[in-house]
């Protein structure tokens, strides 16, 4: 038997944890890394000969997730960090993002590509601000599955009538609020992040909790963005035309290449190319060199099509009778991610799937107010603002609103002058 | 719907794929290292099955400190010509001709010098993108980087100010003189990249097997003895049962000791493991804690 039989059938699982150092997060992503025997020695007595330097007594394991030098000098983290980990029957990807006030546009940047998030709840503190921050930004980005965890129960004597309290509250504020509200799957765990209590061994000290641990929560997720059916979507990234080729059978040859971002596709299948709106059947899908019958969500597929059309990058191929709407003006909730704040009167490039096209702002309908979700009046933007905004484009997108669709609903805006990505919309 | 997942290595090669493709579809000029590692062999596999029946949309460049294993290089020169691809080969021993790297002493390691080399080389072809395979579990400073990272017109590095990466939407847009790198292997672990090789049945170059090298012991690391690297006085000379987890210049990549003769002995070995990949093999991110960071804000990979 190969060591890899027994790892991949479970695939991989993208999840964020939200929350501030002082809900042990850190400590928190360092157990589960930890206890999955993710850390080898080596690492295991660096941060062994920082803990005792720092002056402590145990192993610290928050030093695991710590960042770059200049950071680890404010004693703060202060962006994205991606953590790797295997059960051997699934692999993980964790986004590290901090909790502070002024990274909203860190915490969105690990959201837009997890399909979990872990929300992060000190037991002696119950439902903040931070949490409610935290839990609406997941809802914006519409990460699909939840996990409240309700850390530090150690420092509450594991007391489950604490516990239930603070489930209730949560409760009782997303639906206030109108958080969640489409039946995202919500999961809450009482735990200690610093004992290992309900993170991959079950507590002892909580006999009261029957639930399932986190890591046995992770380990069933769906790692697929949804689990029904949505239209196919096949945003064109390249065109291949081997001409130079010696083999003459591949003289006509046209594969349109990229990633099946939702749906699936079969040889057969009847397809409308976009913008020009020609249709041609499926001639054949290619995965790697390989004929394989059906191209799946998420795979890097070749598509051949019978007929001969004009389809170059930025085009879109979706299935005849599932077109998306054409939109030359989108209505967008956008999140700024520059110190430069956003200007209404500059033209900025809007990338969509594999289109760029350029854009204009039309107008701010409100900005919210991440603590309070409070709508606010704004004649502009600056880093960290989530705004309900209007763009006119030069080009088409081929869109579908994000709650529907993230791959197809999501665009970043680009500043042409340094070429940053300075927004991150999602289309309404 | 929900039972069409992909397995872990066909998502982390379609994420490659689709990264290697916005490469092809937003850089002009654009160009792969390969330096016949582990890590770039699995690159080129992923590019093919990106772009075939195509020819790549990007020639092969390696930057060669002089101080590789024969091994290693002979593997780079025939893959290369296997997949018919082009292969660019740029010498460090070149720039010190020129003057532009100058050693502090002669036997000063020149993997950091490659950094010169590598910019050099950019500059002369104007490549606007360089694709390499680095891994965001290698290294601390590497679990921040961007899967397109940005350089500006030094080369540098400035980890307080990287584009923010939302979704898959890769933004690789330069302006003249400045370059992207881009890793589309940033979320496969070491573990990744051998199960990988397993599962295409990647050819390697053969150091990567258990061997027996003579070697002294340093400071409790592996030192193989070459003509590059001889035993210092008073060090005795052994002869080990070694292979190389990872492979670059002599002068700072040391072997483990090994049995493991196949790939699949290597993956359980691998499986097993108690050191780090890095804190096993390097001997120049030693050093310091902040070493890598240090290295890559001048522009090094």
């Amino acid at each position: 038997m190969s060591a890899h039989d027994n790892i991949h059938d479970n695939g991989l699982l993208r999840f964020m944890t939200c929350g501030s150092v002082d809900d042990g997060k850190s400590t928190l992503i360092g157990r589960l890394l930890f206890d999955t025997k993710s850390i080898l020695a080596d690492t295991l007595t660096q941060i062994e000969k920082t803990s005792t330097k720092r002056g402590m007594d145990a192993v610290d394991l928050s030093l695991l997730t710590d960042g770059l030098q200049a950071e680890r000098e404010q004693g703060i983290t202060i962006d994205v960090a991606y953590r790797y980990f295997s059960t051997g029957t699934r692999k993980y990807i964790i986004a590290d993002a901090p909790g502070h006030e002024q990274y909203t546009r860190n915490m969105v940047t690990a959201a837009s590509t997890a399909n979990l998030a872990i929300i992060l709840i000190d037991a002696r503190k119950g439902v903040l601000t931070q949490t409610r921050r935290h839990s609406f930004l997941a809802h914006l980005v519409n990460i699909p599955h939840i996990v409240v965890a309700v850390n530090k129960m150690d420092l509450i004597d594991y007391d489950q009538a604490r516990f239930d309290a603070i489930v209730a509250d949560y409760q009782a504020f997303i639906a206030k609020m109108g958080l969640f509200a489409d039946g995202r799957d919500i999961q809450f765990i009482p735990m200690s992040a610093l004992n290992g209590d309900n993170i991959v061994d079950r507590s002892e000290s909580m006999p009261w909790y029957t639930g399932t641990t986190l890591l046995e929560l992770l380990e069933k997720a769906p790692a697929a963005h949804t689990g029904h059916a949505e239209p196919f979507r096949f945003p064109v990234q390249f065109v291949c035309r081997p001409q130079d080729s010696a083999n003459p059978e591949l003289h006509d040859y046209r594969g349109f290449m990229g990633t099946v971002e939702s749906g699936s596709v079969k040889v057969g299948d009847l397809l409308t190319a976009l913008p020009n709106g020609r249709e041609s059947r499926v001639k054949a899908v290619h995965l790697g060199g390989e004929a394989i019958a059906e191209g799946i969500t998420e795979q890097a597929i070749t598509i051949l099509l019978e007929d001969e059309i004009d389809i170059s990058r930025g085009d879109m191929l979706v299935k005849s009778g599932e077109v998306p709407a054409q939109k030359k003006e989108i209505d967008a909730m956008l999140c700024w991610l520059s110190e430069t704040p956003l200007s209404p009167a500059r033209t900025y490039l809007i990338r969509h799937t594999t289109r760029t096209s350029k854009a204009k702002l039309t107008g701010i309908a409100y900005k919210l107010d991440v603590n309070s979700q409070e709508q606010v009046e704004a004649s502009q933007l600056v880093m960290n603002d989530i705004a309900r905004v209007g763009f006119k484009l030069a080009q088409p997108l081929f869109a579908d609103p994000y709650s529907q669709n993230r791959a197809t609903g999501a665009f970043i805006v680009i500043d042409e002058s340094n070429n940053n990505t300075v927004g991150a919309g999602m289309i309404l | 719907m929900t039972n069409k997942n992909l397995s872990h290595l066909d998502w982390l090669e379609a994420e490659a794929i689709h990264i290697m493709r916005e490469v092809a579809g937003q850089c002009e000029r654009s160009v792969l290292l390969f330096s016949g590692g582990k890590d770039s062999i699995c690159m080129l596999r992923v590019a093919e099955k990106a772009f075939r029946p195509g020819r790549f949309p990007f020639p092969l460049m390696h930057i060669d400190t002089g101080h590789n294993y024969k091994e290693v290089t002979d593997f780079r020169d025939k893959r290369a010509a296997e997949l018919g691809e082009r292969l660019i080969v740029r010498s460090v021993e070149d720039s010190m001709k020129r003057g532009t790297v100058v050693l502090k002493t002669p036997d000063e390691s020149r993997n950091k010098h490659q950094s010169v080399t590598l910019l050099e080389a950019l500059a002369e072809f104007e490549f606007d993108c360089a694709i390499g395979g680095a891994r965001r579990d290698e290294e601390k400073a590497r679990a921040k980087e961007r899967v397109m990272s940005f350089r500006d017109e030094f080369g540098q590095w400035d980890p307080k100010n990287q584009r923010p990466e939302l979704w898959n939407l890769y933004n690789a847009r330069t302006h003249k003189g400045e370059n992207i790198r881009a890793f589309p292997i940033s979320n496969w672990t070491e573990m990744d990249v051998w199960q990988y090789i397993e599962r295409e049945q990647l050819e390697l170059p053969s150091i990567y097997f258990s061997h027996v090298r003579p070697i002294v012991r340093r400071g409790g690391a592996i030192v193989p003895v070459t003509e590059i690297t001889p035993a210092r006085p008073g060090e005795e000379i052994v002869d080990l049962r070694v292979r190389f987890r990872t492979v670059g210049d002599i002068t700072c990549t040391a072997p483990v000791e090994s049995d493991a003769d196949t790939i699949e002995k290597i993956v359980l070995e691998t499986a097993t493991t108690t050191i780090t990949e890095r804190g096993a093999t390097r001997l120049d991110d030693q050093t310091s804690d902040a070493s890598m960071e240090q290295r890559k804000k001048e522009g090094y990979f």
